[in-house]
């Protein structure tokens, strides 16, 4: 390989994992926020790409324009799961019951995208998905670079809101002690529901980039879901600069890979990234103690 | 089966329904026979194949389920990744009897401890890696380490990759195909079983359960967590290969994305929380009734979609309707009436705010 080629694939891990370090960083903040593990965030994802391709296909709204529609109505889906199911977990084994929980959501979701949209590969479709320009020797196209700004410009919103709003605040009183945080007159179950619909809104913005750069069906949810949560781990749950910075490890070594020596074994080497980094740090790369007080 | 003499001073005693004092214990040996009976006589009196296959599938989950719950229900560490002993257990009985040439039929079936011995092999570098993260790490970690071996049988060469490998033609006869399958893995369910039931009234469960309830207390308390929860790992994953083998060996072939199947970790981990995690007659309830009626479904709703939508809100509502279970929610029900039974009013003592699964 030359060193060209591993450049091109070091800065293709790059951009394409700021797209799932933005799919990853809703789930950390549901974690970090709820203590659940969202199964769920993977088949939302592909809601997010289906609800694109929909209104651009059949309506005629542009990608980048129908994220006005998407991002709201993934917003109110998250709302809608939070007040229905979530927050009826007890607290005692609210995580495991989680992924439960929100694995049968999941598995309703799949059902009603296959009863809408069928099983068959899809793929977004625009000007810019098939473009690409010639920068410092790389070939950098056009999707990817837009996926990565998009990415880059909401994680710095969600971590401006978080560290710089009273939202922000609420959060992470709420995130570091519930009673304190009940105490000092927060609405923690506004804030956890309003943190949910943000953490799942952002699948909307990953699921248009995701489709646009891979075919997709119902089914691609579980094999996203494995990647998304690997990246959350590995980053620490709960932080969201540890899933940007996971995730570009990540897509950096899968992309290299894939190049190097075989398409066919970058997802394994994927995860056998993530289970050789564990069983160095335990904690993941960029985890600390916990910091929970509960 | 009121026990006569048993009066106030003693009525908290059934915190530990594992052991039921020897009144109680002739109508349980008296109802685990009829069940046996009933499961025994089954292929005899529904011959159909398609119903004699629905009820071999079911024994199948039965089996994984309890061997299931034997680590994750007791340690309360829950594994996603018990598809990687199904698997192997399957594919170390297609290689073995391909390369050793045994004949199709009884002798395939004599392989299958074979298949649970590899799946016990692999099972400790798996646990051993795994095991060094705690909780919610751990899922994933499991996850992950499926995806290695799906992905792992997809490329290696020695598996046959996408196509998978074949088993040896079993000679039973048309009619009767299903029933040597069946009353192995009855066989093999009581055995599991009867393991599981061990493990939980042992030491060895003790500690489990204590890790289940505090881990570092456990630790503290002098309870060796690291190798406890490795051996039921191991122990789990023995039942599940041979399940695997099993269950291949009747479809005839094994393939990877089959054999390594995301949505088998997630029925095992259903199964038993529906029927009550960390109880022995749990996982069996949860796969008796979950497998069927997934089955059923198949059947009726011939579009995957509506399949799909009426299991997942079936499931939804049980997990919301009875978080704990059926048979911990059955079990408490039946400690109240009894106790109401030996208390006339009044002197009823005070119910625990929490009570732990039993």
């Amino acid at each position: 390989m030359t060193l060209s080629a591993f450049a091109q694939a070091v800065v293709d891990g790059v951009l394409t994992g700021g797209v799932y370090a933005l799919m990853a960083a809703g789930l950390t903040l549901i974690f970090g926020v709820m203590d659940i593990i969202n199964i769920a965030q993977g088949i939302m994802v592909i809601l997010g790409a289906y609800l694109s391709y929909e209104l651009s296909a059949h309506v005629g709204i542009g990608l980048l324009p129908g994220l006005l529609l998407t991002v709201p109505a993934m917003f109110v889906l998250g709302v809608a799961i939070e007040f229905g199911f979530m927050r009826r977990l007890r607290d005692q084994d609210r995580t495991q019951m989680s992924i439960l929980v929100t694995y049968a959501v999941a598995i309703v979701i799949e059902g009603i995208v296959t009863a809408v949209a069928g099983v068959d590969y899809v793929q977004l479709q625009a000007s810019y998905v098939n473009s690409s320009i010639h920068m410092l020797g790389f070939y950098l196209p056009d999707i990817y670079l837009i996926g990565f700004g998009l990415a880059v410009a909401l994680m710095a919103g969600l971590y401006f809101m978080l560290y710089r709003t009273k939202f922000g605040h609420a959060v992470r009183a709420s995130l570091q002690n519930r009673t304190a945080a009940d105490l000092i007159g927060i609405d923690v179950s506004r804030v956890r529901t309003i943190s949910v619909g943000i953490g799942v809104a952002v699948t909307a913005v990953g699921g248009m980039v995701f489709g646009a750069t891979n075919a997709f069906n119902p089914n691609t949810g579980y094999d996203l879901i494995s990647r998304l949560l690997a990246i959350v781990i590995l980053g620490g749950m709960g932080s969201i600069g540890g899933a940007m910075g996971a995730a570009i490890f990540l897509l950096v070594i899968n992309d290299v890979v894939a190049v190097w020596w075989s398409p066919t074994w970058a997802p394994l080497v994927y995860f056998a990234a993530l289970v050789v980094v564990l069983s160095v740090r335990p904690r993941g790369l960029f985890g600390r103690a916990a910091v929970r007080a509960q | 089966m009121s026990e006569p003499g048993s009066g106030a001073p003693g009525a908290g005693m059934h915190a530990i329904p594992a052991q039921p004092p020897p009144a109680r214990r002739a109508p349980v040996l008296g109802a685990i026979g009829v069940t046996l009976a009933v499961f025994a006589a089954f292929p005899v009196l529904f011959t159909d194949p398609t119903t004699t296959s629905i009820a071999f599938f079911t024994l199948i989950f039965m089996i994984s389920a309890t061997a299931w719950n034997i680590f994750s229900g007791y340690s309360g560490y829950l594994a996603l990744g018990h598809a990687v002993f199904f698997g192997s257990g399957a594919y170390a009985v297609a290689m073995s009897a391909k390369s050793w040439h045994v004949a199709g039929g009884w002798p395939v079936f004599a392989l299958l401890p074979f298949g649970g011995l590899i799946a016990g092999a692999i099972a400790i570098p798996v646990g051993l890696v795994a095991l060094r993260t705690r909780r919610h790490t751990f899922v994933v970690v499991t996850i992950a380490i499926f995806f290695i071996f799906q992905l792992a049988a997809t490329n290696f060469g020695f598996t046959g990759g996408t196509s998978g490998m074949l088993f040896p033609i079993a000679p039973f006869s048309a009619a009767n195909y299903n029933q040597p399958f069946y009353y192995v893995a009855l066989a093999l369910l009581v055995a599991t079983t009867f393991v599981s039931w061990s493990v939980r009234r042992s030491r060895f469960g003790l500690q489990l359960l204590a890790i289940r309830d505090d881990e570092d207390r456990a630790l503290g308390l002098g309870v060796k967590t690291r190798r406890v929860k490795l051996g039921a790992f191991v122990l789990s994953a023995v039942p599940v290969g041979m399940a695997g083998g099993l269950y291949f060996y009747f479809v005839g072939q094994v393939f990877p994305q089959f054999a390594f199947d995301p949505l088998f970790d997630l029925a095992l981990a259903l199964m038993a929380f529906l029927g009550g995690l960390g109880t022995v007659a749990g996982p069996l309830l949860g796969a008796l009734v979950l497998e069927s009626l997934q089955q059923y479904l198949t059947q009726t709703f011939s579009s995957d979609a509506i399949y799909l939508i009426a299991y997942g809100v079936l499931f939804l509502a049980v997990i919301l309707i009875l978080p704990r279970g059926v048979v911990p929610s059955i079990a408490t029900l039946v400690r109240r009436r009894h106790a109401a039974r030996s208390h006339p009013a009044g002197t009823m003592p005070e119910p625990r705010l929490r009570e732990t699964a039993a």
